[in-house]
């Protein structure tokens, strides 16, 4: 299952370390942050629960860069 | 500050005076550093210009007391800051708007006049209607008006096109002349407009390696950047006391710091997205859509071309393409020929009626008999007409001429003497062979042409445009087969592209490297299947998304190159201690300045 999220973050690494950081959260099989047009996609594992995921992926990307949002 | 400089403060008052500006510049920095070091990011790169200011503030404390320094570096770290986000934003705007072919609202009619509504609510087959000026909001089919429109937000194309009654429009067009009823034929959703805004928003989601490599890099370069700080910060001092030398600390450690201030990836890495979206969103204006940063990345080093011969060379109809040995006047026997043929709903007959072009008069034609398979026989404005192939004109006894040319021959006799002959054959489309020319021009090695169509019809195209090799006669399946022959024998750095209608060779679409729809307005199939999509059917915008491909690679790669290379000069320069945190902060936001307005040039391609 695959989920489009809008976002706000200030600068290109910083939306890496996002895609890096979302990656990283269990749950999550895929995750792309687009900086340009300010969108995360995610792939969610077969399964999961793709709303407490996301808790987790906002929590997560919260600690690699403060500033970030995700509006889900 | 710069007052500060001439106030001839002393000791711990002239600190006091200097971090007034310091921390009401680097306020938020410094709080977002700290929160940093508490999620235990510390290549964070505010932590980083945290360090290297308040580095620089103790250097200062400890030496001669210059404390502008520390200040100016925030300053132009935040004015770097703020400049990227303006400029990414600004483009991000702009390149949306001129992307933006979204229509903002339906004219439905009802029983109290028309009414605007949003086009999302407008179901299929409700009758809408358009006025001069208005966007066609949804796909449908018009059943009332005629109006020439305005096709150039999606293909690029100039010369308006004519829609008259029964044709089918696609939304995003721009009806320029007069008012339009138009029978909704499909939910907005799955209309051309929003198909295509989808794709083109999201293809930039679509990384190419390029993008993969910043980000890889950027992530191991600040943990290198910061190791070879600490490295200098103790290594310099200690190798200069082994070697006798006065260890200079302070020295090094402030050339420690000019490393840290270099340490921030940003400006490498905001560039490339940009190019990448700017190029797509370029491309999109001149009717071609990229389905993706990769494919882009990829038609850039595009190589070998494959292209399908019916539909994307030629028109895929038959056309009288020439009057041969005719012994009357060449309008006169396609005359004779529309009006023998006027009652059959073959398409050569068809193509013959079109060539004549004027009202067939009934009471001019008798005694019409069809022999099938060979032709037809009438008398037409008081002669015999024959009209046919070979066998009609032996069973009849007429003497004809071969035609030399290739294509479906009508062979006509006039009163039992032969005539002269028609030739029918698909057209090859007008920039067909310079699109082939062109695509030689920009660095494509090997032009292939499939087809399933006769050797002799095959053989006779490729000549006339001028293709490196041709396979006629291939089913479906064999196209496919072929594309995997050349595929394997390539080099692995060049990549193949497929160039079809996306009607039925879809599958080869899928199997290229790069599968390239063309002329694909409303087709879903092609749409859903190709990596590339060009709005209209012109062979040459195949050679043009080639260029707006390679532009915008070649910009990726300047920034690349260019601000790696001042980043490492930079570090090269710090490390020797002559470069200071001054020109380190002026070269880190300069680059970034420079790889934004660069990457925004990707954008302008109409003349590529």
């Amino acid at each position: 299952m695959k989920k489009t999220y809008k976002i706000e973050v200030d600068c290109a690494n910083c939306a890496n370390k996002m895609e890096e950081a979302a990656k990283a959260t269990a749950g999550v099989k895929d995750a792309t942050v687009n900086f340009m047009t300010l969108k995360m996609i995610v792939e969610f594992e077969d399964g999961a629960d793709a709303k407490g995921v996301m808790q987790d992926v906002l929590k997560n990307c919260k600690k690699v860069e403060d500033e970030c949002e995700i509006y889900l | 500050m710069v007052l500060l400089h001439f106030l001839s403060l002393e000791g711990w008052v002239r600190f006091a005076a200097y971090m007034v500006p310091y921390l009401i510049i680097g306020y938020d920095i410094l709080k977002k550093a700290g929160k940093g070091i508490l999620n235990r990011q510390v290549f964070d790169e505010n932590f980083l210009m945290a360090l290297a200011t308040v580095g620089a503030i103790v250097v200062a404390v400890t030496g001669e007391g210059d404390y502008t320094e520390a200040v100016a570096v925030m300053l132009f770290y935040q004015i770097g800051e703020l400049f990227q986000s303006y400029a990414v934003g600004k483009s991000r705007r702009n390149i949306s708007e001129l992307m933006d072919i979204r229509p903002d609202y339906a004219n439905v009619e009802t029983e109290n006049g028309i009414e605007q509504v949003d086009p999302d609510e407008v179901e299929v087959g409700t009758v809408i209607v358009v006025k001069p000026g208005e966007k066609i909001p949804i796909d449908g089919e018009v059943v009332e008006g005629r109006a020439s429109l305005d096709t150039a937000a999606l293909t690029g194309e100039s010369v308006p096109r004519t829609a008259n009654v029964g044709d089918s429009v696609i939304s995003g067009c721009i009806c320029l002349d007069s008012i339009l009823k138009i029978r909704t034929t499909k939910e907005f959703g799955e209309s051309t407009v929003s198909k295509v805004l989808d794709m083109v928003e999201n293809a930039s989601s679509r990384k190419s390696k390029s993008e993969n490599f910043i980000s890889r890099f950027a992530h191991w370069y600040t943990p290198a950047v910061c190791i070879g700080a600490l490295l200098l910060a103790v290594g310099g001092p200690l190798v200069r006391m082994v070697a006798g030398y006065d260890p200079m600390w302070m020295d090094f450690i402030y050339r420690a710091l000019t490393f840290l201030v270099i340490s921030c990836p940003c400006a490498l890495v905001i560039s490339i997205p940009l190019s990448f979206f700017a190029g797509i969103g370029g491309a999109s204006r001149e009717g071609v859509l990229v389905k993706g940063s990769n494919y882009l990345e990829a038609l850039a080093s595009a190589k070998i071309v494959v292209f399908d011969k019916t539909g994307t060379m030629t028109k895929g109809v038959f056309e009288v393409s020439g009057v041969h040995h005719s012994t009357v006047e060449e309008e006169q026997l396609l005359k004779y020929a529309a009006y023998a043929e006027h009652a059959s709903s073959h398409p050569i007959a068809k193509s013959l009626i079109a060539a004549y072009g004027k009202p067939i008069e009934l009471s001019l034609v008798s005694d019409v008999h069809e022999i099938s398979g060979n032709g037809v026989t009438a008398k037409v404005d008081g002669h015999e007409i024959l009209c046919g192939n070979e066998k009609l004109m032996r069973s009849q006894g007429v003497l004809y001429r071969e035609c030399s040319h290739v294509g479906t021959v009508v062979h006509m006799a006039i009163d039992g003497v032969y005539a002269g002959h028609i030739l029918i054959s698909d057209i090859i489309k007008p920039t067909a062979a310079q699109a082939i020319k062109e695509l030689k021009n920009s660095g494509v090695k090997k032009t292939v042409m499939l087809t399933g169509d006769l050797e002799k019809v095959g053989q006779s195209v490729a000549k006339e445009l001028g293709v490196d090799e041709v396979y006629c006669g291939l089913l479906p399946g064999d196209k496919v087969t072929k594309v995997e022959e050349l595929l394997g024998s390539k080099d692995e750095k060049d990549k193949l592209c497929f160039v079809g209608d996306g009607i039925n060779d879809a599958p080869v679409i899928g199997r290229a490297d790069i599968g390239i729809a063309m002329g694909s307005l409303g087709s879903d199939a092609a749409i859903e299947a190709a990596d590339v999509v060009l709005m209209d059917d012109d062979p040459l915008k195949v050679a043009k998304a080639i260029r707006i491909a390679r532009k915008c690679i070649r910009i990726v790669y300047e920034n690349i190159y260019f601000a790696i290379g001042i980043k490492l000069a930079c570090l090269a320069l710090g490390a020797l201690g002559i470069a200071n945190m001054w020109l380190a902060i002026f070269a880190d936001v300069g680059v970034m300045v420079i790889a934004v307005v660069n990457a925004i040039r990707a954008l302008f391609v109409k003349k590529v």
